[in-house]
């Protein structure tokens, strides 16, 4: 295997295993505000931002690994 | 059988009778169906995708790059928002003035639910991120963003076709180059959206990071320093460790916040435009219109989030850490 399939392999690797944390946690996120909407439908706006707000937060782990596997794959 | 060859009958006559009552809508669905077809039978070449920014003169200055000249139409379409708006103001707002004033009221209802009373300090910034984010993300999805450009010289090592692809070989991986990488010109866009610029994104960071350190010392004092440096902190032996330890933690978790600010906006933003370039190569027609619509959706949600965290920084930095300062948020 030569340093370019390599490079190819490692992008992919970066960015996919990235993905299952971050997205488990979305996941989390989600279900447990979607929840607490049903519970209290007055509150939806709050727990709206407060979702976006966590999503951000779980997502930012992802972005790093793709940044990464971008900068593995052009840099 | 028979009730086949009636079901089709029926069809037809249906599909006839609806092109007799309905001429301009049929000829639009029939040439929808021809360009689907046409654009999965015409082979494109593939896109190039560069991480960074290009400078749009080939002999010119490296730094005139195709996002700062982008950077510049989105401020320009600001200014002549702000202009129109304020042209002719009137106490009962109508037409663009309340377009405008509503998305006002929004963002500093936005400050005002995080900061409380220290909006009004945080709103000019908040919001003038927000609404440069919000075109600058947009400006993604405009066509010709992207694909109109100019033709240079490309320089070899340098150009990324996504049409790279593993092979094996002879019991080994390998990288085959597609035929379209031979070509020695390549496409630089004369447009390209801000924030798939490393450097935007990194400047926005820092400058709202610097903003925070500031007004965390403007609450506080010298003693805003003694959350990174905790010299009066009690303890002995273990305890100490500790808070050596904390020190170590927050020095990190400040400028990692710097990271993850420029790197969220970048990688989504970039990811964005990739995704539509690769599906309009892929498939030309119809096909990348719903992730037109995500990306219309990814841009807002990430000028928000932009916004709603540097308020939220801005809020913690004032706030009182260690119940020492209770009073912290109201003090300019």
């Amino acid at each position: 295997m030569d340093l370019a399939s390599a490079r190819q392999i490692a992008a992919a690797l970066a960015v996919g295993l990235g993905a299952i944390g971050p997205g488990i946690g979305i996941g989390l996120i989600g279900s447990k505000a979607l929840e607490a909407i049903g519970r209290n439908p007055e509150v939806t706006g709050i727990i709206q931002t407060n979702m976006i707000l966590g999503i951000a937060f779980a997502e930012s782990v992802f972005i790093i690994s793709l940044v990464i596997s971008l900068l593995v794959k052009f840099v | 059988m028979e009730s086949t060859k009636n079901y089709l009958n029926n069809l037809y006559a249906r599909a006839q009778a609806y092109v007799r009552s309905h001429p301009r809508q049929s000829t639009i669905i029939a040439s929808v169906v021809v360009l689907l077809l046409l654009s999965l039978v015409i082979r494109v070449p593939q896109p190039h995708v560069s991480l960074s920014s290009e400078p749009l003169l080939e002999n010119g200055p490296y730094w005139f790059t195709n996002t700062l000249l982008t950077t510049f139409v989105v401020d320009l379409i600001l200014l002549l928002l702000v202009w129109f708006t304020t042209r002719n103001m009137s106490l009962i707002p109508s037409g663009l003035q309340n377009v405008v004033e509503a998305i006002l009221e929004f963002l500093y209802n936005l400050a005002e639910s995080i900061a409380g009373k220290a909006a009004s300090v945080y709103f000019p910034w908040s919001a003038s991120i927000f609404l440069f984010l919000l075109i600058c993300n947009w400006t993604d999805v405009i066509p010709g963003v992207g694909s109109i450009g100019i033709i240079h010289t490309a320089h070899p090592g340098e150009v990324h076709m996504l049409s790279d692809q593993l092979a094996m070989a002879g019991g080994k991986l390998m990288l085959v180059k597609a035929a379209a990488a031979a070509d020695e010109k390549e496409l630089v866009p004369l447009f390209r959206p801000p924030s798939t610029d490393l450097n935007l994104t990194f400047a926005l960071a820092i400058s709202t990071m610097v903003l925070v350190q500031y007004y965390g010392v403007k609450a506080f004092g010298a003693s805003y320093f003694n959350k990174f440096f905790p010299w009066k902190a009690k303890g002995e032996g273990f305890m100490k460790g500790i808070n050596g330890f904390v020190i170590v933690l927050e020095l990190i978790s400040e400028l990692s916040r710097i990271l993850t600010f420029a790197f969220r906006l970048f990688g989504n933003i970039f990811a964005g435009e990739v995704v539509l370039a690769t599906l309009a190569f892929l498939v030309t027609f119809l096909v990348p219109i719903p992730f037109y619509g995500l990306e219309v959706m990814v841009g807002v949600i990430q000028a928000f989030v932009f916004t709603m965290l540097s308020l939220i920084f801005f809020t913690m930095a004032t706030m009182g850490h260690g119940g020492e300062h209770p009073e912290g948020a109201e003090q300019h």
